[in-house]
């Protein structure tokens, strides 16, 4: 031991004279770094409450309470976080489908009593609610999940514009597993889908490639998947969590992906409904429509001998006669509608009722009756000129080229309107006039400007992907007819649709003025019902609301107890909201039958 | 009393154990030869909840059990309960003191199974984070050695330059203690504006301590007369007892995983860990300061390489229900104490079928520790736990 030893520790005494390190005023804040994790922050007018923040706390810190102010597409919860069993992790902020939840970077808080440390961030006010500092999601590619969508392959716009062929390709397998991985199983679709499907369920099966049990899932709310997987108007993808930051799910195609991937052949091995109950009763059904099967369907499940009576020659209703075929082949329609009539569902083809039998005969012979007739008459312009055999219906038109009926399509056509169906027919002519002329001239103009149009995005981009001309705004006036043929439409520019009241009232521009050359005008602003089939001395027992249509209860049962109505007729228009309807009414059916809570049949 | 014992400060061994027939001693406690002293489970000299039934006689100690059990929260079978990126707010726990390690092996574990290539910066920014811990944790151990001697001033010092890194683990990472800054895929963060400069500020005071610790512990009198010669582990003892790290490196085996198993970055970083002989609480210790010296220039030379931008975390499955494949695998790091790994097993479910942590924590406290601290005085027994880095949370996470 050296003399250095002993004395070397002693130069520690040179820092003697040096300020001490320690902080000498415990009583001013120090504010946590700018990342730093702290205490939450939810902006509850952003949020939709869907719940992935609690699904990924490892501690359960995070429940979802009800909140008094939701919006559409939200849960109406919001989340609670517990302190007692927070630790600040923040994975919650990193998944947050809105990022809308994100911590403060305050980190002193002191309360009495307990219960105070747990609470919901946003509704209950906070001091740190306004710090703009603390964790947020980091940027740059840092997801939990994918946030763009698979693409889905469709035929080339040269390849389409003139035939019918369907120009959905649908996804392969490993496109379909992918799409299916970017769920998080939020449900917040399922609220928002008429029929409410068990999505996150059936898509979890396509995630773990269970075409069987995805089958199982669909049927249990929906009797047509590969209609719906083809064209559902998909409302659950507008709300879908993921869309607030990246594309919604593609959830009708990976709908289509189970139906197309099981053959019809093991439909009913899968489902179970080899062997079915027999009630020994009897339910007639109006119209072969998606509320019609839908009905059918479950009706047939639970036992009842059903009979469909529908006017054409085919099953299917507005999905065969109003939709065209590469939107939704016909062989998609009869795999669905064939499935049903295996279960013993008949259809009496080409019989009206009305006509053929009465509504009267039909409550005498059957037990109940549900009507799902739909909308299924045109709707006129009324301008000046419309009354020319030359102008037409969209809906007569979809028929008759869905029936093989001869169209004379002209070299120029003019379509009024700005929705689906205008599109479809736009679309259908379009690709008509290719193979007559071998060239496209058909213009779709619509009240609605380009932003408010009705339709759906991709369809006016499809439109003119394949050569039609959109062009919205416009106001129709009246038709030019020379020598009892139209040469054209006269149309000003329209201003707005809506009054402050937001009433229907269009204002437009007389001054900017156009004339649209055609020989051959379609009106497609609409359809409406047709209810001649239902007497007048009938009417009188039932209820009419606005727009015509009649009253129903949460069991769409009308008036008259054992007349069930539902589909467009009812709600809608679309085919979801059809099948939900005939869904709700086959269990309205089954409970009146039955008496539960219900006055029996006379 | 032995008068000529006791001047000479000899223990008196005229009440000792005797001889058994078996070789052992006879551990009689009816004898009044002996006394049973518990050292913890709460104890300033122990680094966590852990115990040490100490068997003394007189101030030597005869036999010694380590008893744990105190601190056991089972993140093992957790993690079995728990979504794959659950678990990297669970496993940071295991090892309370330096949670970055706990971070890394999860995250490679669950890479290895499934495949995912990390980004080149996040590999950069996770070895950074990785040195910064070992910064952290040795400015606490290096003069943590002296102050089991009671010389607590070297602490002091080593104790607020830890706090001024834990502030650039905070702007860095958004935590202080957890930083829960590596996550499967990835880290969570590019480095803050005029973080290096920060950093390069908070150095050039480690510098600053290497050199006072060095004149108030290695030039010290009474450190080396307590330290050397203390509780050497001999060279075959290495294998038998599982020694890693420091420990090993201070007995002459050069073990470092960041040299015989480059990870990350280590492979593009020019260092070599310091070896020597002696194996003593002593060199132990020396070993610690050039690590901590070592990790100084680590960090230097990763913020000189390190690019500026870009990607920070990998694109990885939805996390909400990640299923890995079928496998197993063991991914390990260099840690303060030594080599630090995890074996995982997955059965293509969303959670981990099987997680087990291997820390050099376990091996060195309950059977090294039991051995090496026979014979010596008991006042030793902090310094020489505190010489093998035991940690408690890592023994029994």
């Amino acid at each position: 031991m050296s003399l250095k030893d002993i004395l070397t520790p002693f130069t520690a005494w040179k820092r003697v004279a040096k300020d001490p390190v320690t902080v000498k005023d415990p009583f001013n804040d120090r504010p946590g770094a700018d990342r730093y994790r702290g205490f939450h922050k939810n902006d509850v007018d952003v949020c939709i409450g869907c719940g992935t923040c609690e699904e990924i706390c490892e501690n359960e810190a995070i429940d979802l309470v009800p909140y008094t102010d939701p919006k559409d597409g939200d849960s109406g919860l919001r989340p609670r976080v517990d302190y007692g069993r927070c630790c600040w992790c923040a994975l919650c902020v990193d998944v947050c489908t809105t990022n809308s939840l994100v911590l403060s970077n305050e980190y002193t808080w002191i309360a009495v009593d307990p219960e105070e440390y747990r609470y919901t961030p946003g509704v209950d006010k906070k001091a740190w609610d306004d710090n703009e500092k603390g964790w947020k999601k980091p940027e740059g590619n840092y997801e939990f999940y994918n946030l763009k969508r698979e693409d889905m392959e469709h035929l080339h716009p040269e390849d389409r514009s003139s035939s019918f062929v369907e120009m959905v390709k649908g996804y392969s397998k490993e496109q379909a597993q992918a799409e299916a991985d970017r769920c998080v199983e939020c449900g917040i679709c399922v609220a928002t889908c008429p029929a409410h499907m068990g999505i996150p369920e059936y898509i979890k099966a396509v995630r773990h490639d269970d075409m069987e049990e995805g089958l199982r899932v669909l049927y249990e709310t929906n009797p047509l998947p590969e209609i719906c997987g083809r064209i559902c108007t998909h409302k659950c993808e507008t709300v879908c969590s993921i869309g607030h930051k990246g594309d919604p799910l593609s959830i009708r195609w990976l709908k289509r992906y189970i139906a197309d991937n099981v053959e019809s052949e093991k439909y009913k091995e899968i489902l179970n409904t080899v062997d079915l109950d027999n009630k020994d009763k009897k339910v007639a059904i109006i119209g072969s429509g998606p509320s019609g099967l839908s009905a059918a369907h479950y009706l047939s499940l639970m036992g009842y001998s059903c009979t469909i009576f529908e006017q054409y020659d085919k099953a299917g209703g507005m999905m065969r006669y109003g939709i065209p075929e590469y939107r939704l082949p016909y062989d998609s329609i009869d795999k669905d509608i064939d499935y049903i009539l295996s279960l013993g569902v008949e259809i009496k083809y080409n019989t009206r009722i009305g006509k053929d039998i009465t509504l009267d005969q039909l409550g005498k012979d059957f037990d109940a009756v549900f009507s799902g007739t739909g909308l299924h008459l045109g709707r006129g312009t009324g301008i000046d000129g419309s009354d020319n055999e030359h102008v037409y219906f969209s809906t007569d038109l979809l028929r008759q080229i869905t029936a093989g009926d001869e169209i004379e399509v002209a070299e120029k056509i003019v379509v009024i309107g700005g929705g689906n169906v205008a599109m479809d027919i736009t679309r259908s002519l379009a690709r008509m006039q290719n193979k007559k002329y071998g060239k496209v001239d058909i213009i779709a103009t619509s009240l609605e400007r380009e932003e408010n149009m009705p339709a759906d995005r991709e369809e006016v981009v499809e439109a003119r992907e394949e050569g039609a001309t959109v062009n919205p705004g416009w106001a129709p006036q009246s038709i030019e007819i020379k020598d009892g043929v139209p040469t054209g439409l006269n149309v000003v520019q329209c201003k707005s649709l809506f009054d402050d009241t937001g009433r229907f009232n269009p204002q437009c521009n007389m001054d900017n003025k156009r004339f649209f050359e055609g020989t051959m005008i379609v009106q497609s602003i609409g359809q409406g019902m047709d209810l001649t089939y239902v007497s007048e001395e009938f009417k009188k027992n039932l209820e009419f609301g606005p727009r015509g249509r009649v009253q129903t209860n949460q069991h769409l049962q009308t008036g008259v107890n054992w007349f069930f109505m539902g589909g467009d007729i009812i709600v809608g228009p679309d085919v979801i909201h059809g099948i939900a309807d005939g869904h709700r009414a086959a269990i309205g059916i089954d409970n009146f039958i039955q008496g539960i809570n219900f006055e029996p049949a006379k | 009393m032995d008068l000529k014992n006791m001047f000479q400060m000899k223990a008196d061994r005229s009440s000792y154990m005797e001889d058994g027939q078996d070789g052992k001693l006879i551990t009689d406690l009816d004898s009044h030869k002996l006394l049973k002293i518990w050292q913890g489970p709460q104890h300033p000299g122990v680094t966590g909840n852990m115990s040490l039934e100490l068997t003394v006689n007189g101030d030597e100690i005869v036999e010694s059990k380590t008893h744990v059990g105190y601190l056991h929260r089972g993140f093992e079978k957790l993690m079995e309960r728990r979504k794959f990126i659950q678990c990297f707010p669970t496993c940071i726990r295991m090892c309370v003191a330096e949670p970055d390690p706990n971070e890394y092996i999860l995250s490679a574990c669950i890479e290895n199974l499934s495949g995912i290539e990390v980004p080149e910066m996040a590999q950069w920014l996770r070895t950074l984070a990785l040195e910064m811990a070992r910064l952290q944790v040795l400015l606490r151990g290096v003069p943590g050695q002296a102050g089991t001697f009671a010389l607590g001033l070297g602490y002091q010092w080593g104790n607020y330059i830890r706090d001024l890194i834990l502030d650039r683990f905070e702007e860095l990472t958004g935590g202080r203690v957890y930083h829960m800054y590596i996550l499967p895929g990835g880290v969570r963060g590019l480095l803050p504006d005029g973080f290096k400069q920060r950093m390069e500020d908070n150095l050039k005071l480690v510098d600053e301590f290497l050199v006072n610790i060095n004149d108030l512990m290695y030039n010290n009198s009474v450190f080396k007369k307590r330290a050397k010669g203390l509780a050497v582990i001999p060279v075959d003892w290495v294998d038998k007892y599982g020694v890693y790290g420091p420990a090993a490196r201070a007995a002459g085996i050069m073990r470092d995983t960041r040299k015989t198993h480059p990870y990350l970055k280590y492979a593009e970083l020019d260092f070599e860990p310091f070896t020597t002989t002696d194996s003593d609480v002593y060199a132990r210790s020396v070993v610690r300061w050039n690590d901590l010296k070592m990790t100084v220039d680590l960090i230097r030379q990763i913020m000189a390489k390190m690019p500026d931008k870009g990607e920070i975390k990998a694109p990885t499955p939805n996390v909400m229900h990640w299923q890995i494949p079928k496998g197993e695998t063991y991914m390990k790091c260099e840690s303060s104490r030594g080599e630090y790994g995890m074996y995982m097993v997955t059965d293509g479910s969303e959670m981990p079928r099987r997680v087990n942590l291997k820390g050099p924590s376990y091996t060195h406290a309950n059977a090294l520790l039991d051995k090496l601290l026979v014979n010596a005085n008991i006042a030793d027994t902090a310094a020489i736990m505190v010489s093998l880095a035991t940690c408690p949370p890592e023994i029994e996470r």
